[in-house]
């Protein structure tokens, strides 16, 4: 069965070079390789964005860049980061190219709709980047009305519009992930044996389904008022400023799960693959992300203690935000425990677990903090909310992104990438992760609020310390974009299954894949992770 | 200033105390948590390591003591610092009734306030030493949010209503006012200072620079001046409009046949949209003073209106 020589055979990268085959390709691993490009194009662009402000807050003086750059340049960080980079990331990539190899399929339900995904999420970035030209946004990504709505003067239509769109490409993938996990099984695949990967991208798919057209709608109703002056928002035509908050936090409190709940899937595949173990209560894994999807649902008015939003709404969102802390926790201690008594290999892809573990950690355990009504009164719309917020979504979603395309980058390129630089790459993202992000919870503890130009005197150290983080966090983004590239020519050729993993997608498909992945369909007798069962 | 560096801010309000306790007992719980969870995992990163490429670990199915034991504490844990930290909550929202008010109207960029006596500043607050003081903030254009970290409160300031917090400062000093919710291009200087003064400090200073006129005195102008009296004569009913006297805290009986408390939120709506809440018995005839009249002349109408004195044998709401 394996296959370690470069024996010539058609593969999905090498049986059709031309530059048509890939724009028109409804092969869904050719498009998570269209949406690996698009995605990597616009995190650099946020990631400049976030250099340049940065460098700005190095001095407490405005000096760099003018207060109406500054104001564009955080705004547009989080619009790009936010709905171009943490939402799709992992979903639109290794969901792409894994969902229908770990289920046994040759493609997800519909292909067709597939690539219109990405031209859509495509139409979306271009319309972004021409906002960002043409005047730019000032609202901050969260849109907050009545400034969005009557009083900035920049490109709030056309940024509203390119979310809009993205939406649908969100709405259209999670809509193709449910009917392909549901219908598309390989014979024998029952739920009980799905990959948990499988189970955390069932969950997003839900949230992406029923979340993203409220944040549609939201965004159709502030361009209503914006354009044609219709009262929705504004009180000066009778609106009402707290219900767009509702609106917008219903879609983006969810959203956060849309990020975090696939990169939570590739870590239990790694975790299982590098200790050659199933993961420990793999029911609780599974399950605990349906939990999460659901009472995820129901959390958002954390976001509007401090709206005037009423009392009792604001303790039972409280109540409720510690209640989805429990399901994210019991995964933290499952993936833990997997590694008790584990053969534990040492690859880049298992560091990320480990990064994952910590950053995630506190990402969650400083969630606490701000659930909680008396704490949040103090913190709310400080430094403290930023650092949480990078901790869970971009620390977690980076840790599994990367984690996750260092492991399949075998199965997708058929070459191996370098280990050593791979270590050295974590090393200085987990490093500069935290020396960017650990100084902003003291910032805020101390009371610097969020999206200020210029600030304080006494709270320049703290704020150096961030930006050389970011620096730190910088070079180590740029790090794999060359040795990855490097690895398409000179990397070694990969065996058919080179960490020995269980899977369909590691054991019976091709490295890298068939065209139609599978020469035959493949038949399922066993459950996920059967590493033991294998061995003697 | 001259401080270089410090990780505790000043703590200067009576909530100060409460709130940082259970802050820190929170930085403690995600410390230990934390290091106590990655110090298992890169122990057993190093105990399990793989020795031999052939290895291949005995299967743990899973263990639901484990699962029921990892779910229920971490769920009584939050629990209980919802409670903790509700209860704590629950005295800040209500102002206790002897707080002393100062009316501020927040606008892209400043903070302008204004004490019953009719002082105003922009930008500085001044309040003595012990005092419960509520602040009562409206905004002319976009949300802002008043923060005061020395004091651990922020609430933010909303078109269109009225919100509110109060604080009780502890410590004599001046402490940073901060606008917390994004406001547009100068947001970052939308910021100022609280003076904590003490009693006689705080004597001395609210009676150096009196104003012409206290806020109910430019309130009973301004309510002449743009003719109310005219229809709500405080001298007793013309029949067109309701007479307002001793009407403020009360509860009047609507059109529709519901009830509502004459408070500042809705006087100040009546002024504004004087049709959607209108009295029993009188014709929905007023007409909006939106453009005449701004938030801050609102406050002192209001103020105006709360000292009118209830008129023997007219009608003007019940308890």
């Amino acid at each position: 069965m394996s296959n370690d020589t470069s024996s010539p055979k058609v593969n999905y990268l090498n049986n059709d070079y031309s530059i048509k085959s890939w724009l028109l390709t409804v092969d869904h691993k050719r498009i998570a390789i269209l949406y690996l490009i698009a995605i990597s194009f616009f995190f650099l662009v946020g990631g400049l964005m976030a250099v340049l402000f940065r460098f700005e807050l190095a001095t407490p003086q405005g000096d760099l860049v003018s207060a109406e750059t500054y104001n564009k340049l955080f705004t547009m960080h989080g619009m790009v980061m936010v709905f171009f980079f943490l939402i799709p990331s992992v979903p639109a990539v290794l969901g792409n190219f894994l969902l229908p190899l770990m289920i046994g399929a040759k493609d997800v339900a519909f292909p067709r709709l597939n690539l219109a995904s990405w031209y859509i999420y495509m139409l979306g970035g271009t319309l972004t980047i021409f906002a960002a030209i043409s005047g730019g946004i000032d609202t901050g990504w969260t849109f907050y009305t009545p400034y969005s709505s009557t009083y900035a003067n920049t490109a709030v239509v056309t940024a509203g519009i390119a979310v809009f769109i993205t939406g649908f490409s969100s709405i259209l993938t999670g809509l193709n992930f449910l009917v392909t996990i549901h219908k598309l099984r390989a014979p024998g695949l029952t739920w009980s044996r799905l990959p948990l990967f499988v189970w955390a991208h069932y969950a997003t798919s839900i949230i992406m389904l029923l979340g993203t057209p409220v944040l549609a709608i939201t965004v159709a109703l502030l361009a209503v008022e914006r354009g044609l002056g219709f009262g929705i928002f504004d009180p000066n035509l009778g609106g009402d400023p707290v219900l767009f908050q509702h609106l917008f936090w219903f879609y983006s409190h969810p959203a956060v799960y849309i990020m975090i709940l696939p990169s939570m899937g590739v870590i239990s595949e790694i975790v299982a693959a590098f200790c050659r173990k199933r993961v420990f209560g793999y029911t609780f894994v599974a399950a605990s992300s349906l939990a999460i999807a659901v009472i995820g649902f129901f959390v958002w008015g954390h976001h509007l203690f401090l709206s005037s939003q009423s009392v009792f709404a604001g303790m039972v969102f409280s109540f409720l935000s510690y209640i989805v802390a429990v399901p994210s926790a019991i995964k933290v201690f499952n993936w833990t425990a997997t590694m008790f008594r584990g053969s534990i290999s040492w690859e880049t892809p298992m560091l990320y677990v480990l990064g994952f573990i910590g950053l995630f950690s506190i990402g969650g355990l400083t969630g606490l903090f701000l659930a909680n009504l008396a704490v949040d009164v103090h913190l709310h719309d400080t430094y403290f909310v930023v650092a949480h917020f990078h901790y869970v979504m971009v620390g977690g979603v980076i840790m599994g992104y990367m984690g996750g395309l260092h492991y399949y980058w075998p199965k997708i390129t058929g070459r191996m990438y370098n280990e050593f630089w791979a270590k050295i790459s974590f090393l200085l993202i987990f490093v500069g992760f935290n020396l960017t992000f650990l100084p902003q919870f003291v910032l805020g503890q101390l009371g610097m609020p969020r999206r200020y130009y210029f600030y304080d005197a006494e709270w320049q150290t703290l704020n150096v310390l961030s930006s050389a983080g970011a620096s730190v966090l910088g070079i180590g983004y740029l790090l794999p974009v060359i040795y990855f590239l490097y690895s398409l020519k000179n990397g070694k050729i990969a065996s058919q299954n080179p960490w020995g993993a269980k899977g369909l997608e590691w054991e019976v498909a091709d490295t890298p894949p068939d065209p139609h992945n599978f020469h035959e369909i493949p038949v399922v007798t066993e459950e996920a992770y059967a590493y033991a069962k294998e061995a003697h | 200033m001259g401080k270089a560096f410090q990780f505790y801010p000043e703590a200067a309000s009576s909530f100060a105390g409460q709130i940082d306790n259970l802050y820190f007992f929170l930085v403690a719980l995600t410390t230990v948590m934390t290091l106590g969870i990655v110090a298992v995992a890169l122990f057993f990163f190093v105990k399990y390591r793989r020795r031999s490429d052939d290895e291949c670990p005995e299967e743990i199915e899973g263990n639901i003591m484990f699962e029921i034991t990892w779910s229920v504490i971490p769920l009584v844990v939050c629990l209980g610092i919802f409670f903790w930290g509700t209860n704590i909550y629950m005295g800040m929202v209500q102002a206790p009734p002897d707080s002393v008010p100062v009316y501020v109207v927040a606008k892209q960029w400043m903070w302008k306030l204004q004490h019953p006596n009719g002082r105003s500043e922009i930008n500085e607050l001044h309040v003595p030493l012990g005092q419960n003081t509520r602040i009562i903030m409206a905004s002319e254009d976009v949300l802002h949010s008043f923060y005061v970290p020395a004091f651990r409160t922020k609430m933010d300031v909303v078109p269109g209503k009225y919100t509110s917090l109060w604080f009780r400062p502890t410590k004599i000093g001046t402490y940073r006012l901060f606008c917390a919710e994004y406001c547009g291009t100068s947001h970052a200087g939308m910021n100022g200072w609280v003076h904590v003064l003490s009693e006689a400090d705080y004597a001395a200073w609210l009676s150096g620079n009196v104003a012409n006129e206290s806020m109910e005195e430019a309130g009973e102008r301004l309510f002449t001046e743009n003719k109310c009296n005219t229809c709500h004569a405080a001298t007793g009913n013309t029949q067109l409009g309701p007479s307002l006297n001793g009407v403020y805290g009360k509860s009047v009986t609507l059109k529709n046949g519901r009830t509502v408390t004459v408070d500042d939120a809705y006087i100040r709506e009546s002024i504004f949209q004087p049709l959607a809440k209108v009295v029993a018995g009188f014709n929905p005839v007023m007409p909006t003073y939106e453009t005449q009249l701004n938030e801050q002349q609102i406050m002192q109408i209001i103020s105006y209106i709360k000292t009118l004195k209830p008129v023997d044998g007219q009608e003007g709401g019940h308890e």
